[in-house]
């Protein structure tokens, strides 16, 4: 890497002579190095999926969550350094709660983006400060307004987006997203597709073991953030399976 | 209203020399189909001395939002004044216009959290895409609720039973109009506190239109 | 330093005591200086009482929706029967400033607990005596919240009832009535359950249906319409608002 031994590369407040940030990008590389997470906004809410990596097989299922409830309407999962995230949680939390008691409704979700954003950007500008080692995405569904999702990367900017990957396989998962027809689908189909691609994108090879976490935000759940039911779950994880056999038989066809 | 130095309650001619400005005061808003109508009288006295004819009580937070004040004018003005520049920061930070409901619950923060200082009764009233037009109520005591139709001030007292036997829920335009100038004048007429003009606000989706009703262009009922 | 006295002066012979002719400082309150404070010394807008009692398998609370200014009935619409979560109800009279302050900081209390994601849920008996510790804190600082509260709820499946006035004050009863319902209602409901221990949820309804009847007949800050929770099994209820069939044949019985 080009930063190594330069000097540039030691302080988050320091710029390189080619305008880099080292530090931020380095921070990009820890969201890589984690399991992907994927968020799908469809016609009546968002839907998350991520793929969590399971180190070990002494471990209890189900810890180490990567999905989050910020507020009763707002999701987040992400991609990263997970103690890094569970800080922007509860930053993300916080605010939320501030907002409620100030203003009396619910926080608007490109607000809390904002303020999380801006959060999150401020750990760029001082040499005191790291960068967060992750990236998040935050998805919300109000009856009116519709459903609404943004990711924020660990420079702070963000983007709303209608489908959006983050973590090792995100290349993969975008290219399996970009083919969905996002904006006409249910979020009932998008947990199908949400599994499916999980399940896609996982490497057997270099990471053995991983739990498949799904939640949704929409119509369904009266605009609240939850973990989808099991019988869906288990549905949707089924014909995730199902897909990934029915592409394996297939590739041994061609060959 | 609520005139705040006990000494304003004797009846000499110099009680205005150590009485505060109170907007002792009838107010109104009432909500139709398609917006809000809001509405006050004009007089502000110290003691028993009307300070300002035309007053008007009718103040602009947001331009989505108005609210009517009663009480002190002094406290209702400075809560008015910091609610509104509160509301239109955030209306910058959000990008578009606040709720009304939002704009109440700001004013029920300060009313609640100072109620022990302030003697203020104000009505938040506006529109906003979300709930339309809407009317929220805090009284002294610093309590929100939503109605569909509300009066406050010193004047209201004289007018709850027509209130309640001539509103309607979903009232056309002119029709609200009709009936918060009828309140309003039959609340100035027994009120000693309230008079002069009645000011009128009518919030929409299109905006908000002022008028104002002249003492003398007000409707009349029996006054034997 | 003490006012006007230096280091080489004698301490007073009396001091960390309260002052000669002072008001006693108490722990935590800002009442110093010889002329002292008062706050929060009447409510507002009050509601009037509560009417609550456990039946077979669960717990019932009512409260007419009247917001009463002095003897003027100002609002009516003040809904003051809160459903907690699926454990817990709560009714409250009083000052309804301080009720809605004290249930926008339950609610958000709420949101947290969702948030966290650990399937635990408050039960009534913490949810009470959290309440008792926030009442009491308030009253020794000498602003009380102006509410009498009512907590209903299961505690593992065995009905739960208690209630918690300004002071701190608390109790539980299998039947339990605040304001003039301590007065009229709750003796109907204290022989009906000496009848009858154990009555079931429409016996209960019935009952408490009784009692705000009464009270409206003889509470002059009462009104016609009511709401009910109810919670049993099956999760919680609120109902309403329900109307009081009055009836004034009586008055043909005069003369």
């Amino acid at each position: 890497m080009s930063s190594i031994g330069t000097g540039y590369d030691l302080s988050a407040s320091q710029f390189s002579p080619d305008g880099r940030v080292f530090q931020v990008e380095y921070a990009m590389k820890a969201v890589e190095n984690s399991g992907t997470a994927i968020g799908l906004r469809g016609k009546d809410g968002v839907v998350f999926g991520v793929e969590k990596i399971v180190t070990s097989k002494l471990y209890e299922p189900g810890a180490n969550k990567r999905i989050f409830n910020i507020d009763k309407h707002v999701g987040m999962s992400v991609a990263g350094l997970i103690a890094d995230a569970r800080q922007l949680v509860d930053i993300a939390r916080r605010e939320s709660a501030n907002y409620r008691s100030q203003y009396g409704v619910s926080i608007p979700l490109n607000y809390l983006n904002d303020r999380v954003s801006m959060y999150m950007h401020a750990h760029t500008l001082y040499s005191a400060v790291r960068p967060f080692g992750c990236s998040i995405i935050m998805g919300s569904f109000d009856p009116q307004e519709g459903p609404n999702m943004f990711m924020i990367d660990p420079s702070g900017v963000s983007y709303g987006f209608h489908g959006c990957a983050t973590g090792k396989a995100k290349q993969s998962a975008k290219t399996e997203i970009e083919k969905l027809k996002l904006s006409t689908m249910t979020c009932k189909e998008l947990v199908k597709e949400a599994a499916r691609i999980i399940y896609l994108v996982h490497d057997e090879l270099k990471d053995k073991n991983f739990e498949m976490e799904l939640s949704w935000v929409c119509e369904e759940t009266k605009g609240k953030h939850e973990r989808v039911p099991e019988s869906l779950y288990l549905e949707a994880e089924k014909s995730a399976k199902q897909a990934m056999e029915a592409e394996s038989d297939s590739d041994t066809e061609d060959m | 209203m609520m005139q705040m130095h006990p000494s304003s309650m004797n009846m000499s001619a110099t009680d205005w020399m150590d009485a505060a400005h109170s907007t002792g005061t009838s107010i109104m808003a009432a909500e139709f189909d398609g917006g809000v109508v809001i509405g006050a009288d004009s007089r502000t006295t110290t003691g028993a001395y009307i300070a300002n004819r035309v007053t008007d009580k009718l103040t602009k937070v947001t331009d989505n939002i108005y609210c009517c004040r009663s009480g002190s004018a002094a406290d209702t003005q400075a809560i008015a004044d910091i609610v509104s520049y509160h509301l239109n920061f955030h209306s910058m930070e959000l990008g578009t216009q606040p709720l009304v409901e939002t704009g109440a619950a700001v004013f029920r923060e300060m009313c609640y959290n100072y109620r022990d200082s302030l003697m203020a009764g104000i009505l938040v009233a506006g529109w906003d895409s979300r709930k339309g037009g809407q009317v929220y109520s805090i009284p002294i005591g610093g309590m929100c609720v939503r109605q569909a139709v509300s009066i406050g001030g010193s004047g209201s007292s004289y007018v709850y039973g027509y209130v309640d036997a001539n509103f309607k829920e979903g009232m056309k335009k002119e029709e609200c109009v009709d009936f918060v100038t009828n309140t309003l004048s039959l609340a100035m007429a027994r009120d000693g506190s309230s008079g002069g003009v009645v000011r009128l606000g009518i919030i929409t989706k299109d905006g908000v239109e002022r008028r104002v009703k002249l003492g003398t262009e007000l409707p009349k009922f029996y006054e034997g | 330093m003490y006012n006007g006295v230096d280091q080489f002066t004698a301490k007073p012979f009396w001091h960390n005591g309260p002052a000669p002719g002072a008001i006693y400082n108490f722990p935590g309150t800002k009442t110093h200086g010889t002329n002292g404070s008062q706050r929060s010394q009447t409510p507002i807008t009050t509601a009037t009482s509560i009417v609550a009692m456990k039946f077979n398998g669960g717990v019932i609370i009512a409260g007419d929706i009247l917001g009463s200014y002095g003897s003027l009935a100002r609002f009516r619409n003040c809904p003051r029967v809160l459903k907690v979560n699926d454990n817990i109800i709560l009714g409250a009279g009083g000052d309804y400033g301080d009720y809605q302050y004290v249930k926008d900081v339950i609610e958000q209390k709420i949101v947290d607990e969702e948030c966290l994601d650990d399937g635990f849920k408050i039960k009534p008996k913490s949810m009470y005596c959290w309440l008792t510790r926030v009442m009491y804190n308030r009253r020794s600082k000498f602003d009380p919240f102006w509410n009498t509260f009512v907590v209903g709820g299961l505690q593992d499946g065995v009905p739960f009832l208690g209630s918690v006035d300004k002071l701190g004050t608390a109790f539980e009863d299998n039947a339990i009535c605040t304001g003039y319902g301590a007065y009229m209602a709750l003796p109907i409901l204290r022989s009906a359950l000496e009848a009858n221990p154990s009555p079931t949820e429409e016996e209960a309804r019935a009952l408490i249906h009784k009692c705000m009847e009464v009270l409206f007949y003889r509470d002059a800050r009462s009104f016609p319409k009511y709401q009910v929770a109810v919670i049993n099994k099956d999760g919680t209820d609120i109902q309403g608002p329900l109307e009081i069939q009055q009836n004034w044949n009586l008055a043909h019985m005069i003369n």
